[in-house]
């Protein structure tokens, strides 16, 4: 028996299968029921924006791994993937495609790379590259197209327009519920199923992917909000049922904010930083200048989490309770 | 059926199945045995023979003289070939009694048996348990005297017996269950008149369901109440174990004397009841010895100084392509450059086995499992980018000091970040710190 041969390593010598790319391709295939419904409501023009999105995303992490010098292992972990996917998931239907590229080269340039790429960027990547359009190119990020089953008018609106700007209450044209579940309402490429969206939330729920924390927090807290107003003022006021069905809220508070690395990595920062998403965003709904805050909301909780993490360090076992 | 267990955690592959019921065998005694004067937490043995010295079996060789520490017995009699530095396990060479086996296993006078060891009084055992040389045989082989002499301020109400063995691959603590329950219960027994507790919970693991019912099969007639725990790692790391059994929580930076409780692994209350009963000092221990590249895995019983090389031969030798030799278990266990090395009293097991080699290293993505799984209830990412950027005094604020370094953090994290690698350079870095500190302040 010689000796030469034995490799030195440290402990522990075991390690759990699951992997980044595992966790990437998790959140890919979770998304996959939406993108299928998106092309269901929006026709197959849709595909050529996920295309666009997707091709432009890679060449732009791969430039920037090329010129950071990075492994280029790191292309394939499947972030860059979910970032296009998302980018184009958040997207009006009809949206011009140079657009989508300029967006897409942002998301992945300015909104993950020039942080450090995977693992370093602040704000969540998708979400930088359209708050990017929407200051660049407002009209079109606000030009909305009725689902193939919807009849076309001329101030057609997505649910939560109609609700700010068109008076739906009292014209009684709120969007039904029903139809907000299932998907067949204006707004964005793939936000509109709430179905779809959560049969793949429960997937990376399942899986634990994702953290329950942040949906659970979102959601409670824009219902609580929401529905204050709703039950002081119902004539002017939507259901905490509405706002949660409605525009980005399910995609955001399931995709978006769950985000790992723009989100906190403590419990109790996690539920604060949750529940702040949820509050802004019905704050700018109900009395902000856009309809939807969802994107806004989650972009700016995101820059308190560096500070969350510092602040809410959990009890080390063996630790005194304060107090 | 609810079982008690603690917060956080992980559950890895068990690979207990290969060796779990796989009966004690005895090692012959080697040729040559080295015996390192320094086996144990705390500082090492002074030798008590020189080169040309016969030596009984069961001699004493090296003599404890601090307070923290352990005596060192022959594992064989024979002749003293040498003190001098030799290879050791724990990665540093350490002054190491060599002796050649005359194959006579001549007893040492000293050895005496005790008629009625149940009946010796608290100072009696404490004597025994030190002349003996016991440590803790979970692996870390803290002196078993020391826990058996709580501070007079801090009275001791219950003595834990550790059965969890929750390292995955290790069965030796199981078979020691099986096959010796009543010398286990017997030496629990001592402990708990040592520290003037009043009772004994004995917690095992629901993967070791047979040891649950042979022990409790036997505890009639001793204040021992047994309890199966939910099978989990680390359940057998001390602070976790007093939390999963009493609920209470180790003040940090103390001792489970601060909780009322002394905690034995099954291994050393066995042998606390050898040494009272036959005098028998520590000179010997039980080891799994496992792995894909093992011909033969076996839980096997071998004396303290046998050459790693030995002890895989008798289980039928490594696989040509093995390239990992362990001792411990796979979770904490130490990776060895060589099987020169001999079996100490905290060799828990010998795990052999082929690697995939080092996995790619991602960027932390924040996912939060480390802080998850951490059973201190840590945050290892956070403290890994502290000690990677130099900044110490957070580190230590953030609880770095705290780490058991049970793996759970590496073993969970997706971008194969070497966390526990950065928890002990980060310890090491403070400590080091802090002795400048002091010389400086001098």
């Amino acid at each position: 028996m010689t000796n030469k041969d034995l490799r030195l390593q440290s402990s522990p010598h075991f390690k759990d299968r699951d992997s980044v790319p595992g966790i990437m391709y998790a959140v890919v295939l979770s998304l996959l029921p939406a993108a299928a419904a998106s092309i269901y409501f929006f026709r197959w023009r849709v595909l050529a924006v996920y295309g666009l999105s997707f091709l432009a995303c890679m060449a732009t992490e791969a430039v920037f791994l090329k010129v950071r010098k990075k492994p280029m292992t790191s292309l394939w972990d499947g972030s860059a993937v979910i970032t296009a996917l998302l980018f184009a998931m958040i997207l009006p239907p009809d949206v011009s495609l140079d657009i989508v590229i300029i967006g897409a080269i942002v998301s992945i340039g300015l909104g993950k790379q020039v942080f450090g790429g995977l693992g370093y960027n602040i704000f969540n990547p998708a979400l930088v590259g359209r708050a990017f359009l929407q200051v660049a190119f407002p009209v079109a990020m606000t030009t909305w197209t009725p689902t193939s089953f919807q009849i076309d008018s001329a101030t057609f609106a997505t649910p939560l327009g109609n609700l700010k700007f068109q008076d739906a209450i009292m014209q009684g044209t709120l969007t039904p519920i029903k139809e907000l579940f299932l998907g067949n309402t204006g707004g964005c490429i793939g936000e509109t199923s709430a179905l779809a969206l959560l049969l793949g939330a429960a997937f990376l729920l399942y899986r634990r992917v994702i953290d329950w924390r942040v949906p659970a927090g979102i959601i409670a807290s824009l219902a609580l909000f929401t529905g204050v107003f709703w039950l002081a003022d119902p004539q002017s006021f939507a259901s905490p049922l509405f706002h949660i069905f409605a525009g980005g809220l399910i995609i955001g508070a399931f995709y978006m904010a769950t985000d790992m690395v723009s989100s906190p990595i403590t419990p109790a920062g996690t539920w604060i930083y949750a529940l702040g998403i949820g509050l802004l965003a019905g704050l700018i709904r109900l009395f902000g200048g856009y309809p939807e805050g969802v994107m806004f909301a989650i972009l700016f909780m995101n820059t308190f989490v560096p500070l969350l993490n510092r602040l809410t360090r959990p009890r080390i076992l063996g630790e005194r309770r304060r107090g | 059926m609810h079982f008690k267990t603690f917060p956080h955690g992980i559950h890895p592959p068990e690979l207990k199945k290969p060796t779990a019921e796989k009966t004690l065998e005895v090692i012959p005694a080697p040729d040559k045995v080295a015996i390192p004067l320094h086996q144990h937490f705390g500082s090492p043995a002074e030798p008590l023979v020189k080169k040309g010295d016969e030596v009984f079996l069961g001699q004493k060789i090296g003599e404890a003289t601090a307070l923290f520490s352990a005596s060192v017995h022959s594992s064989v009699s024979g002749k003293v070939l040498s003190v001098e530095g030799h290879k050791h396990p724990l990665g540093k060479p350490v002054l190491t009694v060599t002796i050649a086996n005359d194959g006579r296993d001549k007893s040492s006078p000293d050895i005496q048996a005790n008629k009625d060891p149940l009946s010796l009084e608290k100072e009696e055992i404490r004597r025994i348990v030190k002349e003996a040389g016991i440590v803790g045989l979970g692996g870390a082989a803290f002196p078993t005297a020391v826990k058996l002499t709580p501070p007079k301020d801090k009275p001791i109400d219950t003595v834990l017996i550790n059965g969890c063995e929750c390292e995955p691959m290790l069965t030796a603590d199981y078979r020691l269950m099986v096959e010796y329950p009543e010398a286990i219960l017997k030496g629990a027994e001592l402990v708990r008149k040592a520290t003037s507790a009043s009772r004994i919970l004995i917690g095992i693991e629901d993967n070791k369901k047979k040891a649950f019912e042979i022990i409790r099969s036997k505890t009639n007639g001793f204040e021992a109440e047994i309890s199966l725990l939910k099978t989990k790692y680390p359940q057998g790391a001390e602070k976790n174990l007093i939390y999963a059994l009493l609920g209470r929580e180790v003040p940090r930076g103390g001792l489970p004397f601060d909780v009322g409780v002394v905690v034995q692994n099954v291994g050393t209350a066995k042998a606390v009841w050898d040494a009272a009963e036959t005098g028998k000092p520590l000179f010997e221990r039980a080891l799994t010895v496992t792995g894909d590249g093992i011909a033969n895995p076996k839980n096997v019983m071998a004396r303290i100084g046998t050459p790693f090389e030995d002890v895989i031969a008798f289980c039928g030798g490594r696989a040509e392509n093995a390239d990992i030799m362990v001792m411990g278990g796979p979770m904490m266990g130490l990776a060895q450059w060589t099987p020169e090395v001999p079996v100490i009293k905290g060799t828990s097991g010998i795990l052999v086995w082929t690697a995939a080699g080092p996995p790619f290293e991602h960027n932390c993505i924040r996912c939060s499992r480390c802080v998850t799984h951490c059973p201190m209830h840590l945050v290892p990412t956070q403290l890994m980018k502290y000690v990677r950027y130099g900044h110490m005094q957070e580190a230590e604020s953030w609880g770095i000091m705290d780490c058991v370094e049970c793996g759970c953090c590496q073993y969970i994290c997706p971008a194969n970040i070497p966390l526990v690698h950065w928890m002990r350079l980060g310890k090491s870095r403070i400590i080091s710190l802090k002795r400048q500190k002091k010389a400086h302040d001098k």
